[in-house]
């Protein structure tokens, strides 16, 4: 039987297991959650009580069908699941998975990634310290954990996730102090007519979610600082649409403008990076299906960030790609890419309401930290792209901006920002910072045991 | 941080830092530390504190130690009875 592995267990991840099993493969799943369900679909630890109803509010169907197909396909034997599985490494059809600090290495003949997103970070002034999350980071925290980052709570940034999970705070009793959009009003109107055509529902509880919100509510702001004591964050410094300076007193903040596809494991297996203009990011250059390459597939918001509904079709398809590319009868695609191709006009209006960058390059302060691993600041990068004349991944090298931990996830594409600003070029044409393994950080000792595993019984 | 329900769990008790704190099954080390105080660690790249940034494993800013020098990532690692947790690398453990 051919050994298809699927990194990532969300709902591209689901529908794409689903697929092979229905094709009477019985594929991989690596996923790094205790649980499958993704970010999106998040499940809390055993032991907690809550609905489902509360816990995704309207799209509580949609997480109890994916939640209960896929415990189904385990309960079944039908999928090899590995969960609290990291993939930190590709090489010749083989995966380096980390879990409980080991390597093993899994075989596989056709891979299928579906890694999701993370939030898109543009660096502010104190934001790299104690009491600031991301907004994905305070979601979590309300479904996964039942707690709130603090007792007044900024959020500020711009896309869809800040009005909702605003709306999650508020209606979980959490006190939200402010809501900062850096979009202005007249984008998010400008791109009304084209969400509502292609999302009216999902178009109309938006606005249902960002009228609940009231005067907490501010569009077309510019975030400016985040004023810290001792104990963490004490207020939020920003200007107003009018451009008057304000304040907003708070004790922990959420920062997050929309989302960047994670994409460092596609662009080890071999997929193409490709500068985005609309979705303002690098991302895999794949097919209509999702081929990235020769038995390599790439679906859901690693791909192409466009959503929960839009991986979930996209899973669906890589998988039916795969199955015809091993020559299998595979389903009839059309009713999938007619929909898929509505959704990611949706997503396109919505990169349109919320624009990226919310200022640019030269406008960042120099001493902000861009690199929050490394403790970088815009000036350090700017002084090294001048160097490196406005090569990105040398001016990398030479200030370690992207070099930390987290291996630039949180910076690259500030750090693009700056650069090209520095350079006069676009950020698409300062190059990519590429993709390193292991993609997460690994122990040594889990690669020692790796080796001896290899090894032949005798 | 501050809890907005979900509190009828068991209770597990584990040492941090050489004190002993309490939390609920079923909350992530980094939940667990921060209901006690508000940051994991002292920033390693300038001044300040950490108190973890994505909760979801790309970040890396919540690492920190488990009483063997072994690395735990906070907002990954469900609490356990008895754990014992240090926020800064141990003297006594060479590098």
């Amino acid at each position: 039987m051919t050994r298809v592995l699927i990194v990532g267990a969300g709902p591209a991840g689901i529908r794409a297991a689903e697929t092979m099993v229905e094709a009477g493969l019985r594929p991989i799943v690596v996923d790094e959650g205790h649980r499958a369900g993704g970010q999106i679909y998040r499940r809390p630890p055993d032991g907690f009580a809550r609905t489902q109803e509360t816990l995704y509010g309207s799209q509580a169907g949609k997480a109890r069908v994916l939640h209960e197909l896929f415990d189904g396909l385990v309960a079944a034997g039908r999928i090899d699941y590995r969960p609290r599985t990291s993939v930190v490494a590709l090489s010749e059809e083989a995966a380096d998975c980390l879990c409980d600090g080991r390597i093993r290495r899994i075989g596989y003949e056709r891979l299928i990634i579906a890694t999701g997103a993370m939030d898109r970070i543009m660096p502010v002034s104190g934001g790299e310290r104690a009491g600031v999350f991301t907004i994905g980071a305070v979601q979590i925290m309300l479904k996964a954990q039942a707690v709130a980052p603090g007792r007044r709570i900024v959020l500020a940034g711009t896309g869809p996730l800040l009005s909702l999970v605003a709306d999650q705070l508020r209606r979980a009793g959490a006190g939200l102090a402010a809501v900062l959009d850096t979009a202005p009003l007249t984008a998010q109107i400008g791109a009304l007519p084209a969400m509502l055509a292609s999302r009216p529902g999902t178009t109309l509880r938006g606005l249902r979610i960002r009228a609940a919100l009231g005067r907490l509510y501010h569009p077309g702001v510019r975030v400016d600082e985040i004023v810290h004591e001792v104990a963490g964050p004490v207020a939020v410094r920003w200007r107003d649409a009018r451009d008057r300076s304000r304040t907003s007193p708070c004790d922990a903040v959420g920062i997050g403008w929309h989302l960047m596809a994670e994409t460092r494991l596609a662009e080890l297996a071999g997929a193409r990076m490709a500068w985005s203009d609309p979705q303002g990011q690098w991302l895999p250059v794949i097919d209509a299906m999702g081929r990235a390459g020769a038995g390599l597939y790439v679906a859901g918001d690693c791909a192409h960030i466009a959503g929960a509904d839009a991986a979930e079709i996209g899973g669906r398809l890589a998988a039916s790609a795969c199955l015809a590319d091993l020559g299998f009868k595979a389903a009839d695609p059309r009713a999938d890419l007619s929909r898929l191709a509505w959704l990611r006009r949706f997503a396109a209006a919505m990169a349109q309401a919320f624009p990226w960058p919310p200022i640019e390059g030269g406008e960042i302060a120099g001493d902000t930290v861009l690199c929050r691993c490394e403790g970088v600041t815009a000036a350090q990068l700017r002084d090294a792209a001048d160097v490196a004349t406005g090569d990105f991944n040398r001016a990398k090298s030479l200030s370690r901006l992207g070099m930390g931990r987290c291996q630039g996830r949180y910076c690259s594409l500030a750090g693009a920002l700056v650069v090209a600003a520095r350079a006069g070029q676009k950020p698409g044409d300062v190059g990519h910072l590429r993709a390193q393994p292991p993609v997460r950080p690994v122990p040594a000792a889990a690669w020692l045991g790796a080796g001896e595993e290899d090894r032949p019984d005798s | 941080m501050v809890r907005l329900g979900e509190c009828s769990r068991r209770r597990v008790r584990l040492m941090l830092d050489g004190e002993e704190i309490e939390a609920l099954e079923g909350d992530t080390v980094l939940t667990a530390v921060l209901l006690t105080r508000p940051y994991l660690r002292p920033s390693d790249a300038g001044e300040g504190h950490r108190a973890g940034f994505c909760l979801m494993g790309a970040c890396q800013d919540c690492r920190i130690w488990c009483a063997s020098g072994e690395g735990v990532q906070a907002c990954r690692t469900l609490v356990q009875e008895g754990m014992v947790l240090l926020t800064e690398w141990p003297a006594d453990i060479s590098r």
